[in-house]
C-alpha cells in the first residue's frame, strides 16, 4: 500500500488507511476518493529558487515528479547542490525518485526545498540517499506545500562506514503531508542527526515519521523534532529506533516537544525505541505543552503586545532545533524561513 | 496637583478570594515608597493589578497614571505608559538573547508611543552603558534571557531593563528575595542611579534589610488587604524591632 502505488494504477484501493499503524493518523484513503490524473509534461518558465540568495550551488529540478534521476557525487570530491521539487501542474499526480549518491570520502551541503506553483496535486516522491565510507551530508529540506495538497516525500538513507549524515526538515505542513525517513547505519561507525520543525495553522496536517535502523555497533543517532500547531491544525509524530542485534555501543536520543497553541488543535505522537543488543545507550523524551502564561504576561509587562508575545515565545521555543545545522549557509536558510513563519 | 500615580479604594480578588480591600494610595513624581508587609497581606496582588497581570478581577476602586485611567489598559499599553514591574521570579525565555529581548520590547514600546525604533548600534551603546554601570558582563546578555543565571544575575537583568526602559513608575517586587549582600548591594545602587523627579517608585517588600539602601521617602503598612498605617523612613525601623502582628490586628 502506497500512494505511489495508488497514483500509477489510478486505484484508490492501493492508498495507505487508517487501518495500517505505520498510517492510522495520516489516512489518504477517506480522504482520496478519485485519484487525479497525471500531471502533463511541463512547459514555461520557472520562478528562481526563493531561498537561493545565500547559497551559490549547482541546481537540480524536478518537475512534477519529471527530471533529473540521480545526483552521484565522485569520491572525495565537495558539492554544494540545491534539489528542488516543484509542483507546477495544478490538480494533477505525479510520482517521483531521485538519487542522491556520495561515494566515500565525498562532502555535500544539499538544500531540498519543495515548491509548489499550483495547488491541490498529489504527489509522493522517494528520495534515495547513501552514503559511502566516511562520506558526509548536511541537508535542509524546506517543505512549502500548499494548504489543499497531499504529499508524500521518503527520504531512504543508507550510511556506510564512519559516514555522517546531518539532516533538517521544516515543514508547514498540507492537507495530508507525510515526511517520512528510513535510516540505516549499515556498516558502523556512523552518525546520524535528523532535526525536524513544523509551525502548522489552519487545517494543516504534517506526519513526521521516522525508521532508524541501527544494523552494526557503534553508530550514533540523534533526533529532535520540535513544533507548533495552531488553529485546527494536526502534527503526526513517530519515531521509532531499531537496534538489531550485534548493533553494540549504538547511541540514540530521540526528542519530540510540541506546543499547543489552539484548543481544537491535535498532537499525535509514538516514540519507540526497541533493542535487541548490548552496551547500548537509548533515551527518548517526549512533551506537549502550552504557552507558559507567566512568560507571557511577562513579555506583555515589557511592551510587547499580546500576538507579539505570542510569536515571540513559539519562535523561540522551536528555534533551538536549527541550532543543530552545522553549514553556516544553511543556518541562514534556515533562520530566514523560520522569521518568515513567524511574521504575525 | 495630582501624585503620578494614585489608587483610590482599589479592591481586587482572584477566584472567589477577596485580596485588596478599598486600598488607598497617593505616590508624587519623584518619590521612592516603601510598601512593607506580612505574607499574604496582598503585596504581590497590588503589583500585579497595577500591572494588569491577567486573572484579577478589580472588584472596585481606581488607579491612576498622570490622571489617566490604568486599570481599562491591556498589560503592553500600562508598559508603554511607562510602568515597569520587576519580578519577583524573573521569567526564563530559552532559545532568545537577552539583548534581543530587550531590543524587541524597547521598539514595541518606542512604536505604541509614536517613537522612532532606536538602532542597533545606539541601542548597544545605550545597553553597554547601563549594563557597565550594574557591574554586569555584557557577553552575558547574548546568552538566552535568564536561563541559568543565578538569583542575583536575574535581579540585576531586571533592573538593567528597567534603566533601558527608562519607565515613569517602577515597581520593585520583592527585588532583595534571593539576594546575597554583595548583590543586594549593588541592585540597590543600580535602583537608586534611576532616582529621577519625573520618575516614581514603589518598592514592594517584607523586610527592612532592603531600605537600608534604598533610601524610601515614606512607608506603607500592606495589611488585610489595604494601607495600614504611613510613615517617614523609621516607620519600616518599627517594623523590623515589633513585627507586623499590631498591624494584622488593625487591619482585621
Amino acid at each position: 500500500m502506497s500512494l505511489a502505488q495508488a497514483l500509477l494504477t489510478g486505484d484508490p484501493g492501493y492508498l495507505p488507511s487508517r487501518r495500517e499503524e505505520a498510517w492510522r493518523w495520516t489516512d489518504l484513503r477517506g480522504l482520496i476518493r478519485v485519484l487525479p490524473p497525471p500531471a502533463p509534461a511541463f512547459c514555461g518558465d520557472l520562478p528562481l529558487a526563493s531561498f537561493a540568495a545565500p547559497f551559490p550551488t549547482e541546481e537540480v529540478v524536478i518537475v512534477d515528479g519529471q527530471g533529473p534521476t540521480g545526483l552521484d557525487i565522485p569520491a572525495g570530491e565537495t558539492r554544494r547542490i540545491s534539489l528542488r521539487l516543484i509542483n507546477a501542474a495544478a490538480g494533477a499526480g505525479h510520482v517521483g525518485r531521485v538519487r542522491v549518491s556520495l561515494e566515500a570520502g565525498a562532502r555535500a551541503v544539499l538544500l531540498q526545498t519543495h515548491e509548489a506553483l499550483a495547488g491541490g496535486y498529489v504527489g509522493e516522491t522517494q528520495i534515495d540517499i547513501s552514503l559511502g565510507d566516511g562520506a558526509r551530508l548536511e541537508r535542509l529540506v524546506l517543505a512549502d506545500d500548499r494548504e489543499d495538497a497531499v504529499s508524500v516525500t521518503i527520504s531512504d538513507v543508507r550510511l556506510a562506514r564512519g559516514a555522517v549524515f546531518n539532516d533538517a526538515v521544516l515543514t508547514t505542513g498540507a492537507r495530508r503531508q507525510r515526511l517520512e525517513t528510513r535510516l540505516t547505519h549499515a556498516a558502523g561507525e556512523s552518525e546520524a542527526r535528523l532535526l525536524g520543525l513544523y509551525r502548522l495553522a489552519g487545517r494543516r496536517h504534517a506526519d513526521l515519521t521516522s525508521l532508524i535502523e541501527h544494523e552494526s555497533p557503534g553508530s550514533a543517532s540523534d533526533q529532535l523534532v520540535k513544533g507548533t500547531v495552531d488553529g485546527q491544525s494536526r502534527a503526526v509524530f513517530q519515531g521509532r529506533i531499531l537496534v538489531r542485534p550485534g548493533a553494540d555501543r549504538t547511541d540514540a536520543r530521540m526528542g519530540h516537544h510540541a506546543l499547543v497553541l489552539s484548543d481544537t488543535a491535535e498532537v499525535d505522537a509514538k516514540p519507540e525505541l526497541e533493542i535487541y543488543a548490548d552496551d547500548v545507550s537509548c533515551a527518548h523524551g517526549n512533551t506537549v505543552g502550552t504557552l507558559d502564561d507567566e512568560a507571557l504576561f511577562y513579555l506583555r509587562q515589557r511592551g510587547m503586545s499580546e500576538a507579539r508575545a505570542r510569536a515571540f515565545l513559539t519562535e523561540a521555543y522551536v528555534s533551538a532545533v536549527l541550532d543543530g545545522i552545522t553549514d553556516q549557509d544553511l543556518q541562514t536558510v534556515a533562520r530566514a524561513w523560520l522569521a518568515r513563519e513567524a511574521a504575525p | 496637583m495630582t501624585a503620578l500615580l494614585e489608587v483610590r479604594n482599589l479592591s481586587a480578588r482572584v477566584a472567589d478570594t477577596q485580596i485588596l480591600s478599598n486600598l488607598s494610595l497617593s505616590l508624587p513624581a519623584g518619590e521612592v515608597h516603601a510598601i512593607m508587609g506580612p505574607n499574604g497581606a496582598g503585596k504581590s496582588t497590588l503589583s500585579h493589578v497595577l500591572t494588569g497581570k491577567p486573572g484579577y478581577e478589580v472588584t472596585g476602586g481606581e488607579a491612576r497614571l498622570d490622571d489617566q485611567d490604568l486599570l481599562a489598559l491591556e498589560p503592553e499599553a500600562r508598559a508603554s505608559r511607562g510602568v515597569f514591574l520587576s519580578f519577583q521570579y524573573p521569567v526564563e525565555i530559552p532559545g532568545v538573547p537577552a539583548l534581543t529581548f530587550l531590543r524587541t520590547a524597547l521598539n514595541a514600546q518606542k512604536k505604541a508611543r509614536g517613537e522612532a525604533e532606536v538602532s542597533a548600534p545606539d541601542f548597544l551603546k545605550l545597553v553597554r552603558a547601563k549594563a557597565a554601570g550594574l557591574k554586569m558582563d555584557f557577553d552575558m546578555l547574548k546568552r538566552a534571557l535568564n536561563v541559568g543565571f543565578s538569583g542575583g544575575e536575574k535581579k540585576r537583568m531586571e533592573i538593567l531593563q528597567m534603566a533601558v526602559l527608562a519607565p515613569r513608575l517602577a515597581i520593585l517586587d520583592e527585588t532583595d528575595s534571593g539576594l546575597d549582600i554583595d548583590a543586594l548591594r549593588i541592585v540597590a545602587e543600580g535602583v537608586n542611579a534611576l532616582r529621577a523627579p519625573d520618575r516614581s517608585m514603589l518598592v514592594i517588600t517584607h523586610y527592612q534589610r532592603l531600605l537600608d539602601y534604598i533610601r524610601p521617602d515614606r512607608v506603607h503598612v500592606l495589611a488585610g488587604g489595604r494601607i495600614v498605617a504611613s510613615g517617614g523612613p523609621e516607620l519600616a525601623l518599627d517594623l523590623e524591632r515589633e513585627g507586623y502582628d499590631r498591624f494584622v490586628d488593625l487591619a482585621a
